[in-house]
């Protein structure tokens, strides 16, 4: 292992790391924006022009409150959840690739922190582990609402998994891999795997946002009822990790969904451009356009949010187990016929 | 039972067919729904920088008037502050001196005027009760600030801007 490697991973990781936060800092200004616009108001608008330092300040709010543990919280647990949730929301971007080989000099610098060859069960891993946070903080603040939140964002997650995991086997059959690199590959210009796999994209993409406790599946820190969830008890920058988290959570999942299911970074006439502009600005679009689709979906995220009302736990729980698995079990078997029979003839 | 009125309307809850319980159907309208919105002039005014019109009967800060040669109407006959249900007028009343001839319309006038604008609910008996159409509401929107003291408006902030002549 040369130096270089080790130098040109730590950049990335880096760079990554900061786009991530950077993303997620402006998700919450553009949540609030959208939401104003799709309400026919404004939104945020004092601090900058058009508002564009709202999240500086209000994350100079959240480090300036008091910061307030409960006398009878587990203290140790209470300050391990927004940590573990952050962790969990950060690691999930090290799989994905971000772009083409780039050829700087002759050396080939892949735009990906690592392919391992189990990229999407790495993924399921650390998107599951992700609601051990919710679960250690909900529980460690010794809290009735905090604890109902958090065994409701078990619970829906669990339910959840299963139909994402279903969904996915369909994809695999087609893809044949698990490494999430060779996955976009195989999608190389039109090729998008949402073509052939309609009802499994709708499915994935229905479970994200269970996964991720967006509206309309936001029970566990649904404001009617729990108050404030999970986080309940919380008060400064721990309240703003959970906040964080999951518009982290939010810019993986789009950055999933793109990488799974809409190309990546592929897009039609990607070998025109490529012969056009170069060997470092042709990755450097289509990187650019995988960001694009991740944006999109953000905004869908946030569109469907400010649309639909929130899902009644019943409700949850009949769509997860009763709507969503069959429907993805169906998937697996027509999927795996039609395969069969192509292979056939 | 039958209805007398015929105003009775049975409503019956059907169980969800198919395609309703899918909800992308629904779901599909409710975002068109929304994505309308989102190109649709936005309602706010911006208000510190924009300002609606009021309607014509606004009533707003009060206003102590002069008459035509710049002399000030109020009389201090203390009916507004009698009208007012909130209590939110006081005022101590002086008699005019000969060289103050062209200050004040009547031999008697106010020498300290108070509203206390924490305690006005602007609802204009006082301008109904004038005899001497002194006092109007046509005023602004009272600002807000910091302390109660600062509330309490006399006649440097009441009283209108002298003539120009």
């Amino acid at each position: 292992m040369d130096i270089n490697f080790v130098i040109e991973k730590f950049l990335l990781v880096t760079i990554l790391f900061a786009i991530t936060l950077l993303i997620a800092m402006y998700s919450t200004y553009a949540e609030r924006k959208v939401a104003a616009f799709l309400q026919d108001r404004l939104g945020p608008d004092r601090a900058g022009p058009f508002g564009i330092f709202q999240p500086l300040a209000d994350g100079l709010k959240m480090f300036m409150k008091e910061e307030i543990i409960p006398t009878n919280a587990s203290k140790w647990l209470f300050m391990v959840g927004p940590g573990l949730a952050m962790l969990c929301a950060c690691i999930g971007t090290a799989v994905i690739p971000w772009g083409q080989d780039l050829n700087v000099g002759g050396r080939i610098i892949p735009l990906q922190v690592t392919d391992i060859n189990v990229g999407v069960l790495y993924l399921f891993g650390v998107v599951s582990l992700g609601v051990y946070g919710v679960m250690i903080g909900g529980w460690a603040s010794n809290n009735k609402y905090s604890l109902l939140s958090a065994i409701r964002a078990a619970c829906q997650n669990i339910s959840y998994e299963v139909a994402m995991g279903l969904s996915i086997i369909a994809l695999l059959l087609l893809t044949n891999t698990l490494s999430l690199r060779e996955i976009v590959e195989q999608q190389h210009g039109w090729r998008w795997n949402v073509l052939y796999q309609p009802l499994g994209f709708l499915i994935f993409m229905i479970c994200s946002f269970a996964e991720t406790n967006r509206a309309p599946f936001d029970l566990p820190e649904c404001e009617t009822e729990l108050i404030g969830g999970y986080h309940t008890e919380y008060s400064s920058m721990k309240l703003g990790f959970y906040l964080f988290a999951e518009y982290i959570n939010m810019f993986v999942s789009s950055a999933v969904m793109a990488t799974l299911y809409f190309g990546g970074y592929n897009y039609p006439g990607m070998d025109w451009v490529a012969a056009h502009v170069g060997p470092i600005a042709g990755p450097l679009i289509g990187t650019a356009v995988l960001f694009f689709k991740i944006f999109m979906f953000i905004f869908f995220f946030m569109w469907v949010r400010w649309t639909i009302p929130r899902f009644r736990y019943d409700q949850l729980m009949n769509l997860g187990w009763k709507g969503l698995i069959p429907l993805a079990i169906a998937n697996i078997i027509i999927t795996g016929i039609v395969i069969a029979v192509v292979n056939k003839f | 039972m039958e209805s007398l009125s015929n105003k009775k309307k049975v409503l019956e809850q059907k169980p969800l067919n198919f395609a309703e319980r899918m909800y992308l159907p629904a779901i599909v309208k409710g975002l068109g729904t929304t994505m309308s919105h989102f190109f649709k002039k936005s309602s706010t005014i911006k208000y510190p920088e924009q300002e609606r019109e009021f309607s014509i009967n606004w009533r707003g800060m009060h206003s102590l008037k002069r008459d035509e040669e710049g002399k000030e109407r109020c009389t201090a006959c203390g009916l507004c502050a009698l009208s007012c249900p909130a209590e939110a007028i006081t005022m101590i009343a002086a008699e005019r001196k000969p060289e103050e001839k062209d200050l004040y319309r009547e031999e008697k006038y106010a020498a300290v005027y108070e509203i206390n604008m924490l305690r006005c609910i602007f609802c204009g008996l006082c301008e109904e009760a004038c005899p001497k159409e002194a006092i109007y509401l046509d005023g602004p929107i009272v600002p807000s600030d910091y302390l109660r003291k600062d509330f309490i408006y006399g006649k440097d902030k009441l009283v209108e801007a002298p003539l120009e002549k």
